[in-house]
């Protein structure tokens, strides 16, 4: 029995194939385009956001207490934030920042842009 | 009069502190806290020469600009502890405020609580911010107007009647997940202020956030404290006194007091009970009672300083 014609058929399938996934496009990102951060309890939630560059992260207070954000390498600070205010960043450059309230140094949270 | 007086027994003394109430007066002498009933405080105080008046009255915590549920009006509170002050039969020499005296850092804030100090008899006052009062990053609105008597430092020190006070601030310097911080520079400051000085000399230290540590997940303390103490500790009477935890804390270690006092806003729940240092919420007819201040009289006999904390009601 001649397998000759078998192989090439399977060559040209397997072929087909791989054209056949590299025609599905650029890998899917799963870093979101923006992110709403709650302040409540004395936490950050969530503690850890990821999010695309150019990505606006905003966070609000619903504490009675009041609290801050600041970053680690004093990129952006926010003011006293009562409660239901808010302040937001836009994060242009990739990387991973850290903040914390400067009223209660305990609370952390880290952003990270990709 | 006898120093038998003075002297309860365990059982009563920790009845006299169940009541709290309207005043809880603690004699220093020896090193220990003794709480001593009013009443005879009374007759104690009019025995000793100028034992009876207050040397100064520390007020913490006012947070003018706070206005939930907790205190709608600390405003109100603020007046009341005012007129509390102004209505002592003898007038504290000085008024020391241990910071929060805003709730948000705002020009307004500082406006209406500077108004407010205004009223009071007693016109000379020494402030130390707290953390509430630096939430801007320059620290402009709290330095441009107390910032004078440290060059906009933050620490300084003077001397009245004998006692050497020692103004420290403790929330600028700003470390995620840690405590208040001192900061080398202020701590080098402190060694170079009690060069030279007599240990017999009374030392008042004074700071917003506590300088020892009561309860570290909620921030109560201060890192690098330890430093401090090491430089104090050869004086034969030093009373520390703090604010930022809106109760009455206290501990005593050889020759060191350590006291922190009541807000005039609103209290704060005892450590770890909830989910943070946040405003505690109590029946408004109990408010007052967990609002006040402190007082502080120098003794001549033994030469050391009692304190005594009134509540509003």
């Amino acid at each position: 029995m001649n397998f000759k014609p078998y192989r090439t058929s399977l060559a040209l399938i397997s072929l087909a194939a791989l054209s056949g996934v590299a025609a599905l496009g650029p890998t899917i990102a799963w870093a979101a385009d923006s992110a709403k951060v709650l302040i409540k309890d004395f936490m950050f939630m969530p503690m850890s956001v990821t999010v695309k560059t150019g990505a606006t992260v905003s966070w609000v207070n619903m504490d009675d207490e009041p609290h801050t954000i600041v970053s680690d390498t004093g990129l952006f600070r926010s003011s006293g934030l009562d409660t239901n205010e808010s302040f937001s960043y836009k994060f242009d450059k990739p990387g991973t920042y850290h903040i914390a309230c400067s009223i209660h140094p305990r609370m952390v949270a880290t952003i990270v842009v990709e | 009069m006898s120093d038998d007086k003075l002297l309860l027994s365990r059982r009563n003394a920790l009845k006299c502190m169940a009541y709290g109430g309207a005043g809880t007066l603690f004699v220093l002498a020896g090193g220990v806290f003794t709480p001593v009933d009013l009443a005879m405080a009374g007759e104690y105080g009019r025995g000793g020469s100028k034992a009876g008046k207050p040397l100064f009255v520390q007020i913490s915590d006012t947070h003018i600009g706070f206005n939930k549920e907790a205190n709608p009006d600390v405003s109100g509170t603020f007046t009341q502890t005012i007129d509390l002050v102004n209505a002592m039969p003898e007038q504290p020499a000085l008024i020391i405020h241990t910071g929060d005296i805003t709730h948000l850092s705002k020009a307004a804030e500082f406006d209406l609580a500077e108004q407010m100090l205004s009223r009071l008899r007693t016109t000379e006052l020494h402030t130390v911010p707290g953390e509430h009062d630096t939430t801007d990053s320059t620290v402009t609105e709290y330095f441009s107007r107390f910032g004078k008597a440290s060059n906009n430092k933050g620490y300084y020190s003077f001397d009245h009647a004998g006692v050497h006070f020692i103004a420290l601030i403790n929330v600028l310097q700003f470390k995620p997940g840690g405590l208040g911080t001192l900061g080398a520079e202020q701590l080098a400051w402190v060694a170079a202020d009690l060069k030279g000085r007599s240990s017999s000399t009374p030392i008042v230290v004074f700071a917003h956030m506590p300088l020892w540590t009561i309860y570290e997940p909620w921030g109560w303390g201060t890192g690098d404290s330890d430093q401090l103490m090491s430089q104090l500790r050869r004086f034969g009477s030093v009373t520390v006194l703090n604010g930022h935890i809106h109760q009455i804390v206290q501990k005593v270690e050889g020759n060191v007091t350590f006291h922190t006092a009541r807000s005039t806003a609103y209290p704060q729940p005892l450590a770890g009970v909830g989910s943070g240092p946040g405003p505690l919420k109590v029946p408004p007819d109990q408010l007052a009672q967990m609002l006040g201040i402190t007082s502080v009289t120098v003794m001549k006999h033994p030469h050391s300083l009692m304190l005594n904390d009134a509540a509003l009601a």
